[in-house]
Formats: C-alpha cells, sequence, structure tokens
C-alpha cells in the first residue's frame, strides 16, 4: 500500500467520483483509520471587503498514518497547529492543499461529510461549551438524534455510552451540576454514542483539576482498551502521553518528531528546544546519566527509575 | 443576587407533573393564564388559588423555589400595584395632595397584584417541572404547522433550547467577570442611573465577547457531532399522549368551565 501512496501520488484536487471509489476501496485493504498527506492548511484573514488580505500557515507538510485500535498523542506547544490539525480530522476544517482520508473517506467530499463526523468524534476543550443538552442523558442522545437513528435505538446507545463512562449514576443531572472532569466524560459519552470508530480530543484536560484529567484520562484508555476505539489525544501535558501507542510532537505547523513514548522521550534536548516539558521522571533519570550513572534511555514512570537505579 | 431568577429553571423531581407530556403544560399554563384574566370575582380568585395551590402541591417542588422567582419581579410588581391604586378614579377613601387612593383603586391593585403573581408563577411551575429541552419540544409540536408557512421552528426551538441551557453559565460568569472588575477597583453601586449604567460597560464588554466565544465553540461541537438542522432528525424522547395527558387536558378544561361560570353567573 505504501508504496502505491507515495507522498505526492494524489492529485490535490482529486474530484473524480471514479478515482474516489478507488480510494476508498484500497483503503479498506490498508484499514488506516486516518492518512493525510501532504497536509497545509492557511488561515485566511479577511479585510472589510470581505477580500482575503493575508494568510497564515497553521500546518504544513503533514504526514499521518494512524491504524485502528491505537492511542496516539499529538503534543505540541501552543500554536504550534495541532487544533489545527485536529479539527482536519473531523472535516471541521478542510485542507488548502493535501489531503486527508478519514475511515478512507476524503474530507473534501461533500457528500461524505456527515459520515466522516460519524465515524470521528471530537471532544473540546471547553467542557462548558460543548455540551447542549440540559439533562446529561438528553446530550449523549444529542449525536445519535441527529444521525436520525429510531428512539430505541438512541435509548440503548445512550444507556451504552453513559455506561462506558462510568456516568450512568449521573444521567438525570443538569451538566451545570456536574464537575469538569464529569462534565467531559458526558462529553466522550456524548460522542461514543454515534458509534465513531475513533475519537479526537482537542486538549480535553486543560481547564480540569488533576482528579479531573485523571478521570478523564482512565476513561479514555478504557474505551481505548475495551472497544478498541482509536484514540487521538492531543495535549501540552507530557504526563498524559506516556501510555500512547504512539506519539507525534507538532511544532510550527510540522510534525517534528514521532514514535513510541520511550523514544521520543529519551531525546530530552530535543523537546525542549520545543519548548516541551518533560515528565519530571524522565528528566532527573537524563540528568543522572549525564552526571555518569548508567541507566537506560527514555525511562518514563517512577518506578522504572527506581528499579533501574537499584540494579 | 442575579442567581435567583427561577424562570428557565428545572427542578428534577419524580412527580405526576413532571412526567406530563409538555404539551399538556404548555397549554395548560396558557390556559390558566387566560382563566386569570377572565377571573373577576372573590370565588374566581378563590378557585385560581385551589388550582394553583394543588398544581403545586402536585409538582413536588419546594414553595420558596417559586417564591424566589418572584423576586426579580418585585419591582414592576410594586409599581404596577401602586399605579392601580393611585391612579384608577372613583370612591375616594384617602387622599393626600395629589395622591387619592379610591375603594376601586385598592381593588382593581390587589386583582392585578395577585394576577401578576400567579401569572409568573403559574409559568414558573411549567418551567420548574418541564425540562427546557421537553419545553422547546413540545413548542416545535404545537407550532410545527407553522413551517407551511416557511416559519423555521425547529431553528427557533433549538435557539431557545440553548439560550436555556446558557442561562446559568453566563450568569455565573456575570458574577464571576463582576468580582474580576471589582477587585480591580470598579464600581457597580454607586452613581446615578446613567453613571451606574455607564459603570456596567466593563462588565458587560467582557460578557459579550466571552458570549460570542462560547457560541462559536457550541456551533463548532454541534456540527462536529453531525448536527444539520431540523430534517431527518430522530427524537430520543418523542412526544406521544397518553392516558394521564387527556386527563389532564380534562381537569384543565373542566377549570377553566368553572372559571367562566363563575364570571358569568357570580
Amino acid at each position: 500500500m505504501k508504496t502505491i501512496w507515495k507522498s505526492g501520488d494524489i492529485p490535490v484536487e482529486n474530484t473524480e467520483k471514479k478515482t474516489y471509489r478507488k480510494v476508498c476501496r484500497l483503503k479498506q485493504k490498508t484499514m488506516e483509520i486516518i492518512k493525510a498527506r501532504k497536509l497545509k492548511y492557511d488561515y485566511l484573514k479577511y479585510d472589510d471587503n470581505g477580500q482575503a488580505s493575508e494568510s497564515y500557515t497553521a500546518v504544513e507538510e503533514i504526514d499521518l498514518d494512524i491504524q485502528p485500535g491505537q492511542f496516539i498523542s499529538i503534543l505540541g506547544h501552543n500554536g504550534s497547529g495541532k487544533s489545527t490539525l485536529a479539527k482536519h480530522m473531523n472535516a471541521l476544517l478542510i485542507p488548502t492543499e493535501g489531503t486527508i482520508w478519514v475511515d478512507g473517506m476524503d474530507t473534501a467530499m461533500e457528500p461524505e461529510l456527515w459520515k466522516i463526523r460519524q465515524k470521528a468524534g471530537m471532544v473540546f476543550q471547553n467542557p462548558d461549551n460543548q455540551i447542549i443538552g440540559t439533562v446529561v442523558e438528553e446530550d449523549v442522545g444529542f449525536g445519535p438524534e441527529n444521525l436520525g437513528i429510531p428512539t430505541e435505538g438512541i435509548w440503548s446507545r445512550v444507556n451504552k455510552s453513559l455506561e462506558a463512562v462510568g456516568m450512568t449514576p449521573f444521567r438525570h443531572r443538569s451538566p451545570n451540576k456536574l464537575s469538569g472532569g464529569q462534565k467531559q466524560r458526558v462529553a466522550i459519552a456524548g460522542v461514543m454514542a454515534m458509534h465513531p470508530k475513533c475519537i479526537i480530543m482537542d486538549e480535553p484536560t486543560a481547564m480540569l483539576d488533576p482528579n479531573g484529567r485523571k478521570e478523564v484520562l482512565e476513561a479514555v484508555h478504557e474505551l481505548n482498551k475495551k472497544e478498541g476505539i482509536t484514540v487521538i489525544l492531543i495535549t501540552h501535558y507530557m504526563e498524559e502521553v506516556i501510555d500512547s501507542d504512539r506519539v507525534f510532537v507538532m511544532d510550527q505547523g510540522h510534525i517534528v518528531m514521532q514514535g513510541t513514548p520511550r523514544e521520543i522521550f529519551s531525546r530530552v534536548e530535543e523537546l525542549k528546544a520545543y519548548r516541551l516539558d518533560v515528565p519530571q521522571v524522565t528528566l532527573l533519570a537524563y540528568e543522572l546519566k549525564k552526571a555518569g550513572i548508567p541507566l537506560p534511555d527514555g525511562i518514563l514512570t517512577t518506578k522504572e527509575l527506581v528499579d533501574a537505579l537499584c540494579h | 443576587m442575579i442567581r435567583d431568577i427561577t424562570i428557565g429553571q428545572y427542578y428534577p423531581a419524580d412527580s405526576s407533573l413532571h412526567r406530563l407530556d409538555p404539551r399538556v403544560k404548555f397549554i395548560g399554563t396558557f390556559l390558566f393564564l387566560i382563566s386569570l384574566f377572565v377571573a373577576d370575582s372573590f370565588w374566581g380568585y378563590l378557585l385560581a388559588t385551589c388550582f394553583l395551590g394543588g398544581i403545586i402541591l402536585l409538582s413536588k417542588v419546594p414553595v420558596k423555589f417559586m417564591v424566589k422567582g418572584l423576586k426579580p419581579l418585585f419591582i414592576i410588581l410594586l409599581i404596577t400595584v401602586l399605579f392601580n391604586l393611585f391612579l384608577i378614579p372613583g370612591k375616594e377613601i384617602w387622599s393626600l395632595g395629589f395622591l387619592t387612593i379610591t375603594v376601586e383603586g385598592v381593588q382593581q391593585a390587589v386583582k392585578i397584584g395577585i394576577r401578576l403573581i400567579y401569572l409568573v408563577m403559574g409559568s414558573s411551575v411549567m418551567t420548574l417541572t418541564t425540562t427546557p429541552n421537553q419545553l422547546t419540544d413540545g413548542l416545535e409540536r404545537i407550532l410545527r404547522p407553522l413551517n407551511k408557512i416557511k416559519v423555521p421552528v425547529h431553528e427557533i426551538s433549538m435557539m431557545m433550547s440553548i439560550a436555556l441551557r446558557f442561562i446559568p453559565i453566563l450568569m455565573e460568569e456575570t458574577d464571576k467577570i463582576m468580582k474580576a472588575q471589582i477587585a480591580r477597583g470598579a464600581d457597580f453601586e454607586s452613581g446615578n442611573l446613567i453613571q451606574k449604567a455607564k459603570n456596567m460597560i466593563p462588565l458587560l464588554v467582557p460578557l459579550f465577547i466571552s458570549a460570542f466565544r462560547r457560541a462559536d465553540d457550541l456551533a463548532m461541537a454541534m456540527e462536529a457531532r453531525c448536527y444539520h438542522g431540523g430534517d431527518h432528525r430522530t427524537q430520543m424522547k418523542p412526544l406521544i399522549y397518553e392516558r394521564k395527558d387527556y386527563v389532564a387536558y380534562g381537569i384543565v378544561l373542566i377549570y377553566l368551565a368553572a372559571d367562566i361560570l363563575i364570571r358569568i353567573f357570580l
């Protein structure tokens, strides 16, 4: 597959149905849930006459291959383009150049828009601004309602997804009375009720306290393991990416590093250059190693460090 | 102080009133409001009082919630009552300079006062026992025929339910901004009316900016969850009349009929 779709192989404005179907068929064989080639996005600034006067490139030259069932983290400092990239995975933004496929569907294809959004659910940063319903269960039902699922189907989906995030006891509550972590779990349930193949989370923990953060991450990891949902977690907290299968680091609109958390965290100096904080334990291990103590690269947890030191 | 408004705030409880079809509650409230203007005699008001009292008991919502909802209306209530008290001509019972109180004035003031209070309480019962979403669902169904003359009924009801959902959030935000501005030396208390209004600018500007930001975020979140208008949309809680709903309609109609009979014969 990779030999066929080397970057640049696909014409940018590929609107012919026939070619498109071919892409779809080929996609199903390869199974990538999200795939991007040469993705570029410009934000346009409009002047008073509605003419685009300035443009600002938010992401550029993005190539992504995300396999189903993976837990992916995208790390980056403020303004690194990670949120812009996230919005492409849900067709909220359409690439200026290049192409992104979600479950084999090109996001630039208008007719597929709702299918793409159903397959790739999105959880946003501010828990208050993404809950539409005034009662928890009604909010979870909002997505399925939009998909046109019959009433009984909606109820079973709502029950299942509330159960999956552990929010069933709160189903009749008003979202305003919940904590930040609980609100985010409701938002996740709302996405789950649409039966997505992957969930994109755009800094879901940025506005939460440490307890809420833990709560949300646990819920997401469980969904990833039990339901096999692909998770794409966008964050700037290094601690949150430790358990992921693969990490992408973004800086100034480019993907600058990728690999397993261990690989990434062994490159402490590089991370610092991208203004990212390395977890304390990793940093300590790194400094110890620099001071001459023999330690392996990329230590991620306190336990690992203790074990390594005691050997 | 701004948190005290109960209109638009659902009080979760499990009562027969909570379980009624929102359309019944909506039409019932409307009929109750009409009945308040039909009632003109002591007996009429007694009937309305009994009916409202019964409904409040049935709703299992603490009475203090309803009374709280009245607080913001106090000024309007006072003005209306005073106007009626002093400005209605008739048999004089007390006068001081240009102020005169008449028998008719007192009667009218009491009537208007009770009417206004019942009006607010009656609609509070509806909003307290119905989730805003149910309410807008109900309204959407009642107004659906207007779709034929190109009134965007679904869009309006969606806007209403979102507005209702964000009322408490924006109120909290107002509180927060107020405190933040007070901490920076803003003064919302002193000065005359015009100055007070001017002093609100540092409160309103950030509030509006934040409201727009929220609206933008929410629109994106709704789109991300496949919201694309009312077409092809199914409902999680579709409205279907049950037996209890017909019974409720019956009770309200009997009440209204009794009210009209009292007006005619007593």
